[in-house]
């Protein structure tokens, strides 16, 4: 598949997350920010990072990108959307899926080895994972405490949209949430970083690496 | 400043021009505010034949600063550069005297590195102080035409119990990280030291390194006549107005002027727009020439750019864009505001350079050329306020020849020694010592400082702290590598600061090779108290000389650093701070030495020789409160065989740990909490010394049980000892007749102390 990678000025893990593709046997395609291109591509990432400094709430800004168009437009028409960190930020900005991000309850950054476990594998992004299986993968941020409004979790748990959960709760997310889907289960919201554990070398392992094996395994 | 016509009798201030600095060369001028001595304004006023300028004055200030023009300690300086300008693999690319060294590293890359200071804007304002460190690093490595690919920090703080402390370290960690995490660089190590005579004048230095391809080479300066200059990047503010010489080259006095205004505020995701824009424009071929601007902002750029280069510089100041429109002109000169870079662009490239500014929206001015002259030229809507000889400014200041003397109590400071002390006599009581270092500020658990550091990012952090050093991958596809380590143990530098930067240098290079890696080229940061003390000036020439002596028996350049001084609190200097940053290249990170014990039956064994060598160390310091004697000899011909026994034992080890601050206790104690693997070790002779002493040169390996023959009969061929010490396995500590130690309660020890103490 052909997998678009945004970089928003600001964008740090945009250069792993094409790594990540690629290791997963995918075509990993640069987009940019100011274009209202997707290039053809058939699936969409948007990376980690501090997209335009994040002064303001983080994504705030990102949200109102040219390309942010078309992808919000892709991500209705079922295109497979992944928001990872700062991408997951810009993803609830945009209103695709619920919730919000706010600072860690312990208030500083925090670069982890986190443990999680998959709860939702009816996604385009974690087919290839178990559910209750648990991995290992990186979590570094500084707001990244996922919350919503009871009604709004009660809605994600029966839906099945929580994807990610972690074991322990290092940032103080409601409910222990690192990540959910919209309902259709193409657009998938994830705090830690999977493109960080795809290779025992430079991470803490290879348990990363089933998000971007999902992609095409299965239609969602 | 706008004035209002119609009001007649406003004061409208006069500009200082080269005309009225002409026409009135009697005006008193505040020279001494600035810092200058008398000498040397009468200097500057031989130089250019007439009274300078306030903007000239302004220039010439800051240029001549301590913390610019290393003027008391270029005469210890220059001995770096008899050390022959190659690394054991090649030639030096750039070497002192460029915004940082770069180093030929094989299959068409280099690698540069560089260490610098951002000591008292951090006491000042910690967050800022320290970001703005980390910033001002990144873009000297990034002006050599390298990608910034990680970085590192050196961090010395008060005592933890101490409340500034609690002030000072929780914002010049969260400064490194806020500012080092929004650049997308992983943070790869650093150190983090409490000594009390840190507490009014904590040490932030800041590494970075970058990558190139050779062909990338850059270099800062001036050349070709009609070439356009360029200013990009931030706007132009008040920040930072005077910062180096105010704040560089005063010492802290308790109740001295608040100086906050002085320190610079950072704005990380310029810099990060401003690595990617600069990047992108070096690739497209567009730079002539190219310096950032840090200390001394302005007035840096244009005299060291036009210093360097074969012409003169023309530049009209009132183009630069300012984000505070009533900066004068010497505010403008001085301001330290961040993210800014220059780059000298030929005419047919100028459109090319402003559309690639223009993607990345940065802001970017032509505001001046290179001329045929010798002269440096600056006009302020039109009128010449500075004209000036460049190298008068950038390369020419005044050098001092301050006195130095050995400190008087440095005998009877030597004569104090440690091994004199009460030491632990039953197997309880060193059991007991274990966990005490353990938990001690300066051996615990760092993790609550470097979990706020990105490590990860950019996708190649092979090694990264706890590790002995930090290893990066620069190639993805043959996996050729560089591991870096930084060091240095002030309290040997005090005992005697000649083996001390020696001793510092010994660690960093045997931390690189623990990792598999061959040693090849230092950087340095000299931190040190005010050099009008004689005691503090010897100890800056001792460490000059130590180093230089202990770079030419290695065999490894000195490829620039940074001088810090001043760093003291009314009388009291800091323990005197060689750190050095050591960086080698490992052909394949693949195959890189682990830290830490991987998995239970495996041979450990201790490479090295271990002496009664107690002075100075964190047991004496811990459990004593005491700092005297003689620092651990040291033997750079050892250093050199386990370097090479090291690098010849990688695939056949199967890990590796460095012993330094609390000895082979506190490396067993390491090793064995990395991966929860205990041990049982068996030491011949007393087991205290064995423990504790901190002789230099030595490691712990490990070997499969049945490799141990042939990990014996390598060190032999280096002539390095190997003692085997025992067998992993496990979940305690185990000394033979001795104590059993628990990893468990070792861990709970040696994790609390920091989170305890900054909760």
């Amino acid at each position: 598949m052909k997998v678009g990678v945004v970089t928003f000025p600001g964008s740090l893990d945009d250069a792993d997350a094409r790594r990540a593709v690629r290791h997963a046997g995918h075509e990993a395609v640069a987009l940019w920010h100011g274009d209202h291109d997707l290039k053809g591509v058939d699936a969409i990432l948007l990376p980690g990072g501090f997209s335009y400094g994040d002064y303001l709430r983080c994504g705030a800004i990102a949200r109102f990108a040219p390309v942010m168009t078309e992808v919000v437009d892709a991500a209705k028409g079922g295109m497979p959307v992944l928001g990872i960190c700062n991408g997951f930020q810009i993803l609830c900005e945009s209103h695709l899926l619920p919730g919000a991000l706010i600072r860690n309850d312990h208030r500083k950054f925090g670069c982890l080895d986190q443990k999680l476990v998959i709860e939702s594998n009816r996604t385009a992004w974690t087919n290839q994972y178990e559910v209750g299986q648990e991995i290992t993968i990186v979590l570094k941020n500084g707001e990244g405490s996922f919350v919503a409004d009871e009604m709004t979790l009660d809605m994600l748990e029966a839906e099945g949209q929580v994807v990610a959960r972690y074991v322990g709760n290092p940032n103080g997310s409601q409910r222990a949430i690192a990540g959910i889907s919209n309902a259709a289960g193409n657009v998938v919201g994830l705090m830690p970083h999977p493109e960080h554990a795809i290779e025992d070398l430079v991470g803490p392992g290879t348990d990363g690496l089933g998000f971007f094996t999902s992609l095409g395994a299965l239609t969602v | 400043m706008s004035e209002s016509p119609d009001v007649p009798d406003a004061p409208r201030p006069t500009l200082d021009t080269v005309a009225v600095a002409t026409q009135d060369p009697g005006r008193e001028q505040p020279w001494a505010d600035l810092g200058l001595k008398a000498d040397e304004y009468a200097e500057i006023r031989e130089i250019l034949g007439r009274r300078p300028t306030s903007s000239e004055l302004a220039m010439y200030s800051v240029m001549w600063s301590e913390h610019c023009s290393y003027k008391s300690t270029k005469v210890h300086l220059k001995q770096f550069s008899e050390i022959p300008q190659e690394t054991p693999v090649g030639k030096m690319l750039a070497g002192i005297g460029e915004n940082a060294g770069v180093i030929d590293v094989g299959q068409g890359y280099a690698v540069t590195f560089k260490v610098e200071s951002h000591n008292h804007p951090s006491f000042v304002e910690p967050y800022q102080g320290a970001a703005t460190g980390i910033g001002g690093i990144v873009r000297d490595i990034l002006a050599m035409g390298a990608r910034p690919v990680a970085v590192m920090d050196p961090l010395r703080f008060g005592p933890l119990d101490e409340p500034d402390t609690h002030r000072v370290l929780p914002g010049i960690v969260a400064g490194v990280g806020g500012y080092g995490n929004c650049l997308g660089l992983p943070n790869i190590g650093g150190e983090a030291v409490f000594d009390e005579t840190y507490l009014g004048n904590p040490l932030v230095n800041a590494l970075c390194v970058g990558v190139l391809r050779h062909e990338d080479l850059h270099l800062a300066k001036a050349s070709g006549v009609g070439n356009q200059v360029i200013l990009y990047g931030a706007r132009t503010g008040g920040d930072g107005i005077g910062g180096v010489s105010v704040l560089a080259s005063e010492t802290f006095d308790a109740d001295g002027p608040a100086k906050r205004p002085s320190v610079q505020v950072g704005d990380p995701f310029m810099e990060k727009l401003l690595i990617e824009c600069t990047l992108e424009i070096f690739a497209a071929g567009l730079v002539a020439g190219i310096q950032d601007l840090g200390g001394a902002g302005l007035s840096c750029a244009t005299s060291e750019l036009a210093s360097a280069g074969d012409g003169g510089m023309h530049v009209e100041l009132d183009r630069v864009p300012l984000r505070d429109s009533t900066l004068a002109p010497e505010e403008i000169l001085m301001s330290e505001s961040q993210e800014r870079m220059m780059a000298v662009v030929e005419p047919a490239d100028v459109e090319a350079f402003l559309a690639i500014c223009a993607k990345w929206d940065v802001e970017a001015v032509v505001i001046g050329e290179v001329t045929d002259g010798e002269r440096l030229i600056i006009d302020w809507h039109g009128q010449t306020v500075v004209d000036v000889p460049p190298r008068s400014v950038a390369h020419d200041g005044p050098t001092y020849n301050r006195p130095f003397a050995r400190p008087s109590w440095q005998d009877a400071l030597q004569a104090d020694g440690a091994e004199k002390l009460a030491r632990p006599a039953t197997g309880d009581e060193l059991r007991e010592t274990v966990v005490r270092l353990a938990a001690s500020p300066n051996l615990c658990d760092k993790s609550w400082i470097t979990d706020q550091f990105d490590r990860y990012v950019l996708g190649n952090t092979v090694l990264a702290q706890p590790s002995d050093s930090g290893m990066i991958r620069i190639d993805e596809e043959t996996n050729l590598g560089v591991a870096v380590s930084t060091d240095c143990n002030g309290r040997f530098a005090k005992l005697d600061p000649y083996a001390g930067a020696q001793l510092a240098l010994a660690e960093s290079y045997r931390n690189v090779a623990t990792g598999g890696a061959k040693p090849l080229a230092i950087s340095d940061c000299l931190n040190f108290g005010s050099p009008e003390d004689p005691d503090v000036m010897w100890q800056f020439a001792e460490a000059c000389r130590g180093l230089k002596d202990g770079c030419l028996e290695l065999g490894i350049p000195v490829t620039g650093g940074n001088v810090s001084l001043y760093n003291q609190t009314g009388e009291t200097a800091i323990l005197p701070t060689p750190v050095v940053a050591v960086l080698g290249v490992i052909e394949d990170v693949t195959k890189r030495t682990p830290t830490g014990f991987q998995a239970a039956g495996e041979a450990v064994f201790l490479l090295g020789e271990t002496r009664e060598e107690l002075s100075g160390s964190e047991w004496a310091s811990v459990v004593h409160g005491h700092l005297g004697g003689k620092p651990p000899v040291v033997d750079l011909a050892a250093e050199k065989a386990l370097a090479e026994l090291l690098a010849a034992g990688v695939g056949l080890l199967t890990s590796a740990h460095d012993l330094a601050d609390g000895g082979l206790a506190q490396a067993l104690v390491e090793s064995a909490l990395r991966h929860d693997v205990g041990v049982s070790v068996e030491l011949a002779g007393d087991a205290f010394v064995g423990l504790f002493a901190e002789s230099a040169g030595r490691v712990v390996v490990t070997v499969a049980a049945a490799d141990g023959a042939a990990l014996e009969a390598l060190a032999a061929g280096h002539g390095v000892r190997a003692t085997l010490l025992g067998t992993t396995g496990g979940d305690a500590l185990e000394v033979a007749g001795q104590f059993t130690l628990p990893i468990a309660e070792v861990r709970e020890a040696w994790s609390a102390t920091l989170p305890a103490a900054l909760a």
